[in-house]
């Protein structure tokens, strides 16, 4: 299995990305195609999982749009992601914060850590 | 045509292409293999090579087997399959290797399948069986339902569909397309999924 892995990492070569989790706000610029002309779009919204591991590893960002909860999984190894922003990191209890689809206003706020551990740094 | 036997190692996914699309991807180690026999018109009637792969202990190897690879100068091989109109000038001894592929060319996979045991008509064929678990209906929800006439013809013809040992069977598949070649580690990988589990055997061949 470990050498699937290591196959796959040397497969899908991209950039570093920064680390981010769970409950952070992240500003995804990826790239996308329309006819020839490629840009640079943005999607801004809350991690709330990372899923997998290694090469084949996707994250789900959410985000309200026009009052519509839209929610985008992205691959990790994906040659379209051009950068990524972290906004905010946040402060939350579990790996997958499913919960914060329920939540509307208000209570879909996430505390904001106070700290950075120095392993984050 | 010129081939190579490999050993399906896993799956995992890659991007490929100019649009970037996630495609699922298998993993095959595939030779070095090395020529153990040279089949000739004159002393065969047909044109092939042999090739062997994996390495064997020598204590496992029958005492026939041995001089067989003995004659190739080469240590003892676990698979040995024959490749017809196998082109190119091969001698007894010669390695070949993943580099007789090319990245993007299509070729055909062979391998032994996953053995699923004896098994219903539903999984077996995709049948549908009945679809309805209530209105009077009892335990024939998988079932084949009916597999001919009456007296006329008296029989069920040969070849109809019904339960038995599925899987473990040889199965080939055409026209896969290579994604990548790995000459280093003597690495092949192809688009989609090949038969059989991993770490068995496959016969990749050009077409």
């Amino acid at each position: 299995m470990d050498f699937v892995k290591e196959i796959s990492a040397k497969l899908n070569e991209t950039a570093e990305l920064p680390s981010f989790g769970a409950g952070d706000t992240i500003t995804v610029h990826y790239k996308i195609k329309e006819g020839n002309k490629e840009r640079v779009q943005q999607f801004q919204g809350v991690v709330i999982q990372r899923r997998g591991s290694g090469a084949t590893e996707t994250f789900t960002v959410r985000k309200i749009s026009g009052g519509v909860g839209v929610e985008r999984i992205f691959p990790i190894s994906s040659p379209f992601i051009d950068k990524i922003d972290i906004n905010k990191q946040g402060k939350v209890r579990r790996a997958r914060i499913f919960y914060l689809r329920d939540l509307k206003g208000k209570a879909a706020r996430i505390k904001e850590k106070r700290y950075v551990s120095k392993k984050q740094k | 045509m010129p081939g190579l036997i490999g050993k399906k190692i896993g799956m995992t996914s890659t991007f490929v292409g100019e649009d970037g699309k996630n495609v699922a991807c298998t993993i095959i180690k595939a030779g070095p293999c090395v020529v153990t026999q040279v089949k000739t018109e004159d002393s065969d009637g047909y044109n092939a090579v042999q090739l062997g792969f994996g390495e064997r202990k020598e204590k496992n190897t029958p005492a026939p087997l041995k001089g067989h690879f003995k004659k190739a100068k080469t240590s003892p091989k676990k698979k040995l399959v024959e490749f017809a109109h196998f082109e190119g000038d091969y001698k007894l001894g010669d390695e070949v290797t993943v580099e007789i592929f090319e990245e993007g060319e299509y070729i055909d996979v062979c391998g032994r399948s996953k053995g699923k045991g004896f098994q219903g008509v539903v999984k077996r064929h995709g049948f549908r069986g009945v679809g309805d678990a209530t209105h009077g209906q009892h335990n024939r929800l998988r079932a084949p339902g009916s597999i001919g006439a009456a007296s006329d013809p008296a029989r069920v013809f040969k070849g109809m569909k019904m339960a038995g040992q599925t899987g473990n069977a040889r199965v080939t598949l055409e026209n896969i397309q290579v994604i990548k070649v790995m000459p280093e580690e003597s690495l092949l990988v192809v688009k989609g999924s090949v038969p059989g589990a991993k770490g068995s055997f496959l016969i990749l061949e050009k077409n």
